[in-house]
């Protein structure tokens, strides 16, 4: 990569302003939203694997959510350290995406959407019915935030900094993930799953493998959850979380690896900052999906690259249509 | 040694019997023509041959290895390819990247989640190299939204070629051609060595004819008559099927 293109100036200097961010934003409330936005944007990016590489829609994903908020917080109750905690809540993560899988990759399309949403269900009714265990509709409190190396999460900067990090492998896995082999099988077995079966793709065990490596970042969401509320509750696992991600990778535009993070921006933007101004920004948030998929079905990044090119073209037009005029006619 | 041998296949869709009895023995390197009207279980017998479907009864054996409880997917692994009548091809990828996943899916590569497929040099020269034998090399950046319907045509022939199958099964590689396309494809097909064995569908009897070193009739599921191309042509039964009577 010899030549400097404008999109490696993008990333450079989204780079240094997320990096510098508490250095200009002295208001922790806003570094807080800033961490919000990070963790659902590695939801969301996790998802995107599913619905936009693979061409699962699955409306269960707020249930994996909460196992691995759930299963963190639960350990860290009974007294086990940090690692442990996350280290566990992760595998039962992934055990719990394996039985998802199973389940649900019987069917694609709606089929598969139906099955993901009553698993995302029995997710959230084991949470607000099985109270022994989970303490029901009271949540579980999550006391402390872990200080891995001897630095201490608690303050609202060092949680960003965390945070960012855990993004930052997200963004860079999904990108070495897009552009290898494994990326490529999965977004063929999208488009033509019969031709890949004939071509010697295992096609479902592609699509398995997807779910699982979406599941491990959807627990590693799960987890920045948890640390960052220091809480979980049902909620969590209902059908609206669900909806609500999902809405961010398609907002922001599916199978692209700015979309998801775009859309998690708009929704947490959406819920904490507006919704202080205006009451019913729910509202608020339903116009503004309304509009993006009327005006850019493909969602809000390929819609952007498609207008601004339009635009660009649009004006190149005129210019060379100003410069082919005589001169005389120029200015008329 | 024999290249192909369908015994007794049966499959049934409901009450409608699709695939009847067949018998098929194809020798190595033989270009088998299998002609039939509208309806007379073509596909389905590649279907059955390929695994996409799997059969009510018989046995289906690749190169004298059973392979009739082999998953479809591994069976491109052992030698087979196929094209498909309706192109199926990957349209928002480029002519290309559409043949470097027909290599990819032999590859232990396909599950590297890695390496940047760009940079598989071996990958792409060989994806170029199929490309070379269709006539394609020059537009193989070219997006698959971009070609022709006869460029498709031969983007589906280079993707089963790139596999370097030794049986190779062709549904209707002449339909929806212009002249000139259909002519470009038959060049394409006698280049083909003799080492792969084709078996190939064609609805329309004389386009194929010449290509065929033995050809068999379906109809209603069933084998009506099969012989070499004079056999075949020359046969009451052949007439009775296509002229109806």
């Amino acid at each position: 990569m010899s030549r400097v293109e404008p999109r490696h100036i993008a990333i450079a200097v989204a780079l240094v302003l997320l990096l510098t961010l508490p250095a200009w934003v002295a208001n922790s409330y806003y570094i807080n939203i800033a961490s919000q936005i990070l963790l659902f944007a590695v939801f969301a990016l996790a998802l995107n694997v599913l619905v936009g590489y693979g061409g699962l829609v699955s409306l269960g994903h707020a249930g994996l959510l909460a196992i691995a908020g759930y299963a963190g917080a639960l350990m860290l109750q009974n007294g086990y350290g940090h690692f442990a905690a996350d280290m566990s809540a992760i595998v039962v993560t992934l055990a719990a995406s394996a039985v998802f899988a199973v389940l649900a990759l019987r069917s694609t399309g709606i089929g598969f959407l139906m099955i993901t949403l009553a698993l995302g269900q029995i997710a959230w009714g084991i949470a607000y019915r099985w109270a022994s265990l989970t303490n029901g509709d009271n949540g579980v409190n999550v006391s402390t935030r872990p200080a891995p190396f001897g630095l201490s999460l608690s303050g609202a900067n060092a949680f960003y900094f965390a945070t960012l990090l855990c993004f930052l492998l997200a963004v860079l896995t999904m990108w070495v993930f897009v552009r290898s082999p494994f990326g490529a099988s999965l977004r063929g077995t999208r488009d033509q799953a019969r031709r890949m079966n004939a071509l010697g793709y295992h096609v479902w065990l592609i699509r398995f493998v997807a779910f699982l490596f979406s599941g491990f970042w959807t627990a590693v969401a799960g987890l920045l959850f948890i640390y960052y509320n220091q809480f979980i509750s049902p909620q969590v696992a209902a059908l609206t979380g669900s909806a609500e991600v999902l809405l961010m990778v398609i907002s922001g535009g599916t199978a692209t690896l700015l979309g998801p993070i775009v859309g998690a921006a708009i929704v947490v933007i959406m819920k904490n900052v507006v919704s202080a101004y205006i009451e019913r920004w729910n509202l608020v948030l339903g116009v503004l999906f309304v509009l993006i998929i009327t005006f850019m079905p493909e969602g809000l990044v390929p819609g952007s690259v498609r207008l601004w090119r339009w635009g660009r073209a649009r004006l190149r037009q005129r210019r060379a249509g100003w410069a082919a005029k005589p001169a005389g006619e120029r200015g008329r | 040694m024999t290249a192909l041998i369908v015994n007794a296949l049966c499959k049934s869709f409901g009450g409608l019997r699709v695939t009847s009895d067949v018998n098929l023995t194809v020798e190595p390197g033989e270009r088998r023509l299998i002609i039939g009207p509208n309806g007379a279980g073509k596909t389905t017998l590649f279907n059955l041959i390929t695994g996409e479907i799997a059969p009510d009864s018989g046995s289906v054996l690749l190169f004298d290895h059973d392979i009739t409880r082999v998953p479809s997917h591994r069976r491109a692994h052992l030698g087979m390819a196929r094209t498909y009548q309706i192109i199926t091809l990957f349209p928002q990828d480029t002519i290309l990247r559409n043949v470097t996943l027909a290599l990819l899916g032999l590859s232990p590569l396909r599950w590297s989640p890695f390496i940047d497929i760009e940079k598989q040099h071996h990958l792409m020269e060989g994806a170029r190299a199929a490309l070379a034998r269709v006539g394609l090399e020059p537009m193989a950046h070219r997006p698959m939204s971009d070609t022709s319907y006869g460029e498709r045509r031969r983007v589906e022939i280079a993707m089963a070629l790139a596999q370097e199958p030794k049986l190779l099964l062709l549904d209707e590689p002449y339909a929806g051609l212009s002249i000139d396309e259909r002519r470009d494809v038959q060049q394409l097909l006698q280049k083909i060595p003799r080492d792969v064995t084709i078996v190939m569908i064609e609805h329309n009897m004389d386009v194929a004819l010449d290509f065929a070193d033995r050809i068999t009739l379906l109809h209603f599921g069933e084998v009506i008559v099969e012989g070499t191309r004079s056999e075949v042509v020359d046969d009451p039964r052949t007439r009775e099927v296509y002229l109806g009577h």
